[in-house]
C-alpha cells in the first residue's frame, strides 16, 4: 500500500486555485523530489498530503498509523522564543539524551546540544531539523526546500546523509526543492509541478565529464543530477526555462 | 489572615503574576499583542452586561472576553491581515463598553475601578475566582504544553506530529479570557496585556528554555505585583499602575543585562 496517495486532488487558497487534479502517491523507501517555479502551489501541495490543508475535492489518504518526520523551511523563531537544540529535539516527544547524543553524531552536528536554535548557521540549522525528524523513526521523511540557503557543495552533502539515511532505515523520502534542474541524484522519481504535474520522469545521473564538473563545482561527488523536463505544453506565465546553458551562467 | 485587605490584595496580584506569566510568554511568541488588547478591552463591555443583569462581574467579562476572543481567533484563521482588524475590534469594543456602562440607570459605577484596577478592594470572593481561574489556566497550558510549544515553532511540523493547531490556537484563546476576568479587577482593562507582555519580554533575555522564560516571567510578574503594591502604599501611588511601572523597570533592567548564550 502507498504511504501517501491523492487521486484528483484540488486544493484552494484565498478563492484561487493552488492545485488542479493532482495525482500523487509515493511508495515506501522511494525517494520523489517536487520541483516547480514559485507559486506552483508546491508548498501547498506538502501541506494537503500532510492534512493542514483540505482539498475542495479528490481526496488524500495517508496509511493508517503513519509515521512521518517533517523538516519545516523554516521555524518561527527569530529570538522571540529561547530555545536550546536538546530541548528542541525532544518536541513535541521527549527523547533521551542518548538518543540526541547518537543522532546529532548521525547528521554530523555532535556536540551542539547547549546551543540557541537562532545561533546556528544555515547548515547546522538544517541539520538540527532533519535530526529531529527522524527521531521519530519515521516512514515517511517529507522536506520542504530543505537545501535553500546551501551552497552547492552544502547542497550535495545534505543529498549524500538523506541518501545515508535511505540505506540506513529504508524510509521514504518526498523531498520540495526550489531548484528546477539540479536534483538529487538518488531520487527515483522527479514530479514537476505547476499548479497541475507537468511532467515526472527520472533525474539524468552527471557524468565525469568536465562539463558537468565545472557546472556543479568539485567535491559534490555525484549527489547531484540534472532533471530532464518534456513538457507538451505551455504556461502563459512560464518563468523558468529549460535551457540548460543558461543555468550553467548562473550556478 | 485574609481578613487584611492588604494580604487579600498581594494574594490577588500573585494569582494573577501565576497565570499571566506563562501564558504571556506565548503572547510573546506569537505575537498576539493586539489580539489580548482586543480581548481585554472587550471585558468592559462585560463589566456593564454583567451590572445591567446584576450577575458577577468575573462571570460577565469572562463571557464577553471569551466571545471577542473567539471572534478574533477566527478572523485570524482565516488568514486576514490582523493588525488593523485588531486595532479597530480592541477600540471599538473599549469604546461601546464604556457607553453602556454609562446608559445603567441607577448604579454609581466608578469606570476607573475596571480601567485601572482595584486591587486593594479585592474581596475575599473575588479572591476564590482569581485563583480558581488562574488554577485552570495553568493546567491547561501545563497539560498541553509540549503540543503549544510544537504549534507555535510551526503549522505542518506539528501536523506531521498528529497535533491539531486549530485546538492548540483554541486553548490559549479560553486561556486568554480567562486571564483577563482574573486581572481585571487587579490591574484594570488597560493594562492586562501589559501583565502578559512585560515580565514574559523581561524574561526573554536571561532564559535558555521556553520553560525557563515562563518560570522567569511568573517571578518578574510576582515581584512587580508585591513590589509595585508595596509602592502604591508608601508613596500614594494607584495599585496597578504602579505593578506595570515597575514591571517595566524590570525589563529595562533585564534588557541592559548581557544575554545568556
Amino acid at each position: 500500500m502507498s504511504l501517501i496517495s491523492a487521486s484528483k486532488m484540488s486544493v484552494c487558497f484565498g478563492g484561487v486555485t493552488v492545485l488542479r487534479d493532482v495525482d500523487f502517491t509515493i511508495e515506501p523507501g522511494e525517494i520523489v523530489t517536487v520541483v516547480g517555479p514559485n507559486g506552483s502551489g508546491k508548498s501547498t501541495l506538502l501541506r494537503a498530503l500532510l492534512g493542514v490543508t483540505r482539498p475542495v475535492s479528490g481526496k488524500v489518504t495517508q496509511q493508517p498509523g503513519l509515521v512521518i518526520g517533517y523538516m519545516p523551511q523554516r521555524l518561527t523563531l527569530d529570538g522571540r522564543m529561547p530555545m536550546t537544540v536538546r530541548r528542541f529535539l525532544s518536541l513535541p516527544t521527549r527523547h533521551s539524551d542518548a538518543e540526541v547524543t547518537k543522532i546529532l553524531a548521525k547528521v554530523g552536528v555532535p556536540g551542539i546540544e547547549r546551543q540557541q536554535m537562532d545561533t546556528l548557521s544555515g547548515g547546522q540549522f538544517q541539520r538540527v531539523l532533519l535530526a529531529r525528524a527522524l527521531l521519530v523513526k519515521p516512514q515517511i521523511l517529507i522536506m520542504d526546500e530543505p537545501t535553500q540557503g546551501l551552497d552547492q557543495p552544502g547542497t550535495a552533502a545534505f543529498y549524500k546523509l538523506i541518501e545515508e539515511v535511505r540505506q540506513d532505515t529504508g524510509c521514504a523520502i518526498l523531498m520540495v526543492s526550489h531548484d528546477l534542474h539540479v536534483v538529487m541524484s538518488a531520487s527515483d522519481r522527479v514530479i514537476c509541478l505547476n499548479g497541475h504535474v507537468c511532467c515526472q520522469g527520472t533525474p539524468t545521473v552527471v557524468s565525469n565529464a568536465p562539463e558537468y564538473r565545472a557546472l556543479f563545482g568539485h567535491g559534490t561527488g555525484g549527489a547531484l543530477a540534472l532533471y530532464q523536463h518534456e513538457h507538451d505544453h505551455e504556461h502563459d506565465q512560464c518563468d523558468h526555462d529549460h535551457d540548460h546553458a543558461e543555468h550553467a551562467h548562473a550556478g | 489572615m485574609l481578613d487584611d485587605f492588604l494580604v487579600r490584595a498581594a494574594l490577588a496580584g500573585l494569582g494573577v503574576a501565576v497565570a499571566a506569566g506563562p501564558l504571556g510568554c506565548f503572547v510573546v511568541w506569537r505575537r498576539m499583542a493586539y489580539f489580548g488588547e482586543a480581548t481585554s478591552h472587550a471585558a468592559i463591555l462585560g463589566v456593564a452586561l454583567a451590572l445591567a443583569f446584576s450577575t458577577s462581574i468575573f462571570v460577565g467579562t469572562l463571557a464577553v472576553a471569551l466571545v471577542m476572543a473567539m471572534v478574533v481567533s477566527a478572523l485570524a484563521g482565516r488568514g486576514l491581515t490582523m493588525d488593523t482588524a485588531l486595532g479597530v475590534l480592541a477600540h471599538a469594543a473599549l469604546a461601546v463598553g464604556l457607553i453602556a456602562v454609562s446608559f445603567l440607570q441607577g448604579v454609581r459605577v466608578d469606570v476607573t475601578a475596571y480601567l485601572f484596577g482595584d486591587i486593594l478592594a479585592v474581596s475575599r470572593a473575588d479572591l476564590g475566582f482569581i485563583w480558581g481561574g488562574a488554577a485552570v489556566v495553568l493546567i491547561l497550558l501545563a497539560s498541553r504544553w509540549s503540543a503549544l510549544l510544537t504549534s507555535t515553532l510551526n503549522d505542518e511540523l506539528a501536523h506531521a506530529s498528529g497535533i491539531d493547531t486549530g485546538r492548540e490556537r483554541l486553548v490559549l484563546t479560553v486561556a486568554l479570557a480567562l486571564v483577563v476576568a482574573v486581572a481585571i479587577k487587579v490591574v484594570g482593562a488597560l493594562l492586562i496585556v501589559a501583565m502578559l507582555i512585560i515580565p514574559a519580554a523581561a524574561a526573554r533575555g536571561q532564559s535558555r528554555t521556553p520553560e525557563g522564560m515562563a518560570i522567569l516571567a511568573v517571578i518578574i510578574g510576582a515581584l512587580s505585583a508585591l513590589g509595585g503594591l508595596g509602592a502604591s502604599l508608601r508613596f500614594d501611588t494607584p495599585a496597578g499602575p504602579s505593578i506595570v511601572a515597575l514591571a517595566a523597570l524590570f525589563f529595562a533592567v533585564m534588557f541592559a543585562l548581557p544575554k545568556r548564550a
